[in-house]
């Protein structure tokens, strides 16, 4: 029970934004005529936010399957990158767990799971699984309850989702006066700076996870030599 | 009445897809053999830099040429880093830079 209570602590942050996306997308799906199973199946099976939220547009206009199959892949292609540093990890949770947790991995977990420090009472293994569980979950509950309900709330929670924005700045800041390291996330920034000045807002984030990657094969000698000598400016 | 053979199929190929993208570095490197080095030594430098490109990356539809100039962002975000620096307290970093934003989109 202790590594479930601690996995609800290190997810409590990403709620509100998982409760305000995940409302934004069953209300666009129920907004364009469809049931509160599709939701359901959606959140479960799919459970990617910007994806769900493109796939009202693609139904709506009944966009041909291997364009619906190839948007698919290009809008999430970002979730390659974030398996990398996960094999071993999962690999030694193994049974069923393995596979869901490899399934479930998104922007928000992928946070929690590279920036959480477990204390040594809480079994790592357990609690990572705990994290994506109850992050699918709730992913669930929201996109399906607003599709049921088909009506925005009372209160203008509008700005809410930005929440998820500020819980990677502080994964940043952490990360930054963390790692022995500051070529990760300069690397980081400055490919995204460069993708985002050449290529605009809409398809920078493919080739900036790409350069980053490479950029990192070739520096990493460079970055293992910097986190032996310890943080740099700390 | 929308199509329910299409609609089904569209859904389970966007299931399918997005599936794929999660389990391909499983596949490719999540067999019984050791990690390669390289993958190892990748999994701990990369975060630090998806993290930094993920900031970007909900920051996209700021328009930095019309009022209000991408402002509640940017002053958000240096709020979240200002108290994530000085109180290294991720809930209440957080609390501050969305209930900041919050009210920033309401007031421009």
């Amino acid at each position: 029970m202790k590594s479930f209570r601690f996995a609800l602590i290190q997810v409590t942050p990403l709620l509100f934004s998982y409760l305000f996306v995940g409302l934004a997308a069953g209300l666009l799906l129920h907004a364009a005529g469809y049931g509160v199973l599709w939701a359901f199946f959606s959140a479960l099976f799919v459970y990617a936010g910007s994806m769900q939220i493109v796939m009202v547009s693609l139904l709506a206009s009944g966009a041909p399957l291997p364009v619906v199959a190839a948007m698919a892949f290009f809008i999430n292609a970002r979730h390659m990158f974030y398996g990398i540093g996960f094999v071993d990890r999962f690999r030694a949770v193994g049974g069923w767990r393995y596979p869901y947790m490899a399934l479930t991995m998104t922007d928000e977990t992928y946070s929690v799971l590279c920036s959480v420090q477990y204390p040594p009472d809480v079994d790592g293994n357990k609690a990572d699984f705990y994290i994506q569980l109850l992050c699918h979950l709730f992913w669930v509950f929201s996109c399906t309850t607003s599709a049921l309900i088909g009506s925005l709330l009372p209160v203008d929670l509008s700005g809410i989702e930005f929440s998820a924005t500020a819980f990677f700045v502080t994964v940043v800041v952490n990360q930054w006066r963390g790692c022995g390291s500051h070529i990760p996330a300069v690397t980081g920034f400055a490919s995204a700076a460069v993708f985002y000045f050449l290529i605009g807002p809409d398809n920078f984030i493919l080739p900036a996870l790409s350069a980053s990657l490479v950029a990192l094969v070739f520096l990493r000698e460079r970055v293992a030599g910097e986190k032996k000598r310890g943080a740099p400016h700390a | 009445m929308h199509d329910a053979v299409y609609t089904a199929a569209a859904v389970g190929l966007i299931a399918l897809m997005t599936a794929l993208s999660r389990a391909l570095p499983y596949l490719l490197f999540g067999g019984k053999r050791e990690l390669p080095p390289l993958m190892i030594n990748l999994g701990g430098a990369l975060p630090p830099a998806i993290m930094a490109i993920l900031v970007f990356y909900c920051l996209r539809g700021v328009e930095p040429a019309v009022f209000p100039y991408g402002l509640p962002e940017a002053a958000s975000v240096a709020l979240v880093v200002v108290a994530q620096v000085l109180k290294k307290n991720t809930f209440l970093s957080i609390f501050l830079g969305t209930v900041c934003y919050m009210l920033l989109i309401r007031l421009f």
